[in-house]
């Protein structure tokens, strides 16, 4: 009884590897009356009108031109995460939708995570895990050495919530903390953190240790690592991507880390995800590569969950929706 | 930046040039006929020795004012070996050399009568040379061994003490590097970044599966067991994450605790059951002798992970892989074990639930560095019978 009065609310499916979180559909379900799918394409012409939200989890439901066709009463798509690269924004617009998105859910992990790839990378601690455990270790080498991060010099590309919750981060190793943005931050922002303005990205790359990578993807920002930006980094320098795999020109990079034009890089995304298995990147021993976990952790999924679930009510209400994407 | 007399019998030698040994003799045995000298060097004042360019922005130790020595030898110091395996790295060879005359274990028996006199201290570097009792016996004018790291307790004190020889450590140059990988553990094990790592690498995957997770570091309970030095910097570097910190320590450091929001738990007890992640920071001594055994991790939250920095033999190793088999505790990031290397068919080797690195907590560039200049200041300061900074006494 009550199901038939909750708004429906399309998702792709529940469980398996890229569906729904099965321990959060109790907690939708209080709110949705949640349509998969598949139960949609069984009963297109009943259930298309009833839909009014899509739960989009992990870029799934894709949303075409068809979908939108179908779904008359559709008010709005919450996705999660952050990044929105994958969505036709003005094709939304278009037919009146609205969006949202959970930035702030995923901020801290993510920012947590840029560390952890900075750490991991400059102590080499997957090549060291390897060599403790791989059954041809016999000794420990005395020369077998890594680099340090307290002290060094860390450039922030794109200093929004992510890239500054890592520069919190940062100065706490004693960071010398570089930063390249749109728009500076306040004076207050930046002492707060110890972060200088780099309004010309050349300066931050020519004196960095670290470049750290946390802009959105958007067509300005395609490709704003290439061949030159590369070269203009310290040989002894490492690339932090924690942003999405076609920031970077990946054949650039590739070609950067063989000739030691960079020391390593280690990337939480790529293009694609995952990369093909005889891609040149997979076979580098300065390359940590990680299956895009930025913001794996249960807590932030549950949040970015709960969050999902207030924006389309609000969207539904005619209420200010919070995390909404200005289309 | 260095700059030496050298011996006709010498080519003039370039830092990290990768010169073979040879070139870092004073003068071979074989070839000398009047005794052995070490060529002398005159140095101004005060030098300040800077880390490598590029590195660590410019934190330095200064050395002792080295005094202009009117015909008299350099004193010697025994190592090991020049690189190889075990031996001191080259470039921190020649920072000895600034003020010492460089005598290899090997160089020393083969011509121990003239050698044993020379030498006033040892540097140990990785833990050798073994420092025994023999070994003692044999150098009537050893002053001080004067280790490279702070842990020492591969020393015997008491029998080092028995000599009237010193000891140093370097409790300073290894702080922020043992701090940082401290941090790395905890931060990859909690976001499985090696498994994930391997994940994206390996040839089997054909996509990333949204429902991988790891636990998150923000916000999380941090124990520290050990709040020294190191502890300390682990301390502050917590606090950036949002860390609610507990520390458990002999003393209560109440200055420092409103710094970087520390509670002190005087019972490890209360620690242990409160803190999704403990860390290891305290130096081996009988006291700390299997400090974590099955007690201990039964007591651990079971999503709680433990992290060593400390020495393998805080840990109870066996009663830390039924823990970790059976799940009482979520996983263990470990950079010392005990032996280094384990075994290779040793259980913990097999869990997926682990990450074990290769004791790297001072494997940087920068800090081998600051270890051998703190080293050398500490060495200095008792040859030249000044104020020791970092003497290590037996309890």
């Amino acid at each position: 009884m009550e199901g038939q009065e909750l708004p429906y609310v399309l998702i792709d499916y529940i469980g398996g590897k890229h569906g729904v979180y099965e321990d959060h559909i109790e907690f939708l379900e209080k709110y949705f009356h949640l349509i998969t799918m598949k139960e949609y394409l069984e009963n297109k012409k009943l259930l298309g009108k009833k839909i009014r939200a899509v739960y989009m989890w992990y870029q799934k439901p894709v949303i075409s031109e068809e979908l939108l066709q179908n779904l008359p009463n559709l008010k709005i798509v919450a996705s999660s995460g952050v990044g929105i690269d994958h969505l036709d924004l003005n094709l939304l617009s278009s037919y009146g939708v609205k969006l949202s998105n959970t930035p702030f859910a995923v901020s801290t992990d993510t920012a947590d995570f840029g560390m952890a790839l900075m750490l991991a990378s400059s102590r080499r601690l997957v090549e060291g895990h390897q060599m403790a455990i791989s059954p041809d270790t016999e000794y420990f080498p005395a020369d077998w050495l890594g680099a340090e991060v307290s002290g060094a010099t860390l450039g922030i590309v794109g200093m929004g919530t992510i890239g500054y919750k890592v520069a919190q981060r940062a100065k706490a190793f004693e960071m010398k903390i570089l930063y390249h943005n749109r728009n500076q931050r306040t004076k207050e922002e930046e002492s707060a953190v110890g972060a200088i303005y780099c309004k010309k990205i050349d300066d931050l790359l020519q004196q960095s240790d670290f470049v750290l990578l946390s802009v959105k993807l958007t067509p300005q920002t395609h490709r704003l690592i290439g061949k030159r930006e590369l070269e203009l980094m310290k040989p002894t320098a490492t690339l932090i991507n924690i942003s999405r795999g076609l920031v970077v020109d990946q054949d650039a990079l590739v070609e950067a880390l063989q000739n030691k034009t960079v020391k390593a890089a280690a990337l939480d995304v790529t293009y694609p995800e995952p990369l093909p298995r005889d891609h040149p990147l997979l076979k580098m021993k300065n390359v940590i590569i990680t299956p895009h976990i930025g913001s794996a952790t249960k807590k932030t999924r549950r949040l970015m969950m709960e969050n999902m679930m207030e924006s389309i009510q609000a969207g539904l209400s005619g209420l200010p929706i919070p995390n909404e994407v200005l289309l | 930046m260095f700059r030496s007399k050298t011996f006709s019998l010498l080519k003039p030698i370039s830092l990290m040039s990768g010169q073979p040994r040879l070139a870092y003799k004073c003068i071979h045995p074989a070839i000398a006929s009047h005794g052995h000298r070490c060529h002398r060097r005159s140095v101004d004042a005060r030098e300040r020795y800077k880390s490598c360019p590029g590195s660590a922005g410019g934190r330095t130790i200064s050395a002792p004012q080295t005094k202009i020595m009117a015909e008299e030898e350099l004193p010697g110091v025994l190592i090991l070996d020049i690189g190889g395996t075990h031996g001191v790295l080259e470039n921190l060879a020649v920072l000895l050399k600034k003020h010492f005359c460089l005598i290899t274990m090997k160089e020393f028996l083969e011509n121990k009568k003239e050698m044993s006199k020379k030498i006033q201290s040892v540097f140990v570097f990785e833990c050798r040379p073994t420092i025994d009792q023999e070994l003692l016996e044999s150098l009537p004018n050893l002053k001080v061994i004067g280790n490279s790291g702070v842990g020492v307790d591969h020393l015997d004190l008491k029998m080092i003490a028995n000599f009237g020889i010193k000891v140093t450590n370097t409790p300073h140059a290894v702080a922020d590097s043992t701090a940082d990988m401290g941090m790395a553990l905890m931060l990859a094990s909690a976001r499985r970044l090696v498994e994930g790592c391997q994940i994206a690498l390996s040839p089997d995957t054909k996509y990333f599966a949204v429902d991988w997770l790891g636990v998150e570091v923000t916000r999380a309970t941090l124990g520290i067991i050990g709040m020294g030095n190191i502890g300390y910097k682990v301390a502050q570097r917590a606090r950036a994450f949002n860390m609610r910190i507990l520390y458990h320590n002999r003393n209560q450091r109440k200055e420092e605790e409103e710094a970087v929001g520390a509670h002190y738990c005087e019972k490890m007890e209360d620690l242990l059951q409160q803190s999704d992640f403990v860390m290891l920071v305290v130096n081996l001594t009988p006291e700390t002798h299997k400090l974590i055994g099955k007690k201990e991790l039964g007591l651990m939250k079971p999503t709680a992970t433990l992290i060593n920095i400390s020495r393998g033999a805080v840990i109870d190793q066996d009663a830390l892989v039924e823990a970790l088999q059976n799940k009482i505790v979520r996983a263990a990031a470990l950079d010392v074990t005990y032996p280094e290397p384990l075994p290779r068919d040793h259980p913990l080797l097999k869990l997926n639930n682990i990450i074990i690195t290769p004791h790297i907590g001072t494997a940087t560039v920068q800090a081998l560095r600051m270890m051998a200049e703190e080293a050398i200041a500490n060495m200095l300061a008792v040859l030249n019978g000044q104020p020791i900074p970092s003497e290590v006494f037996p309890k």
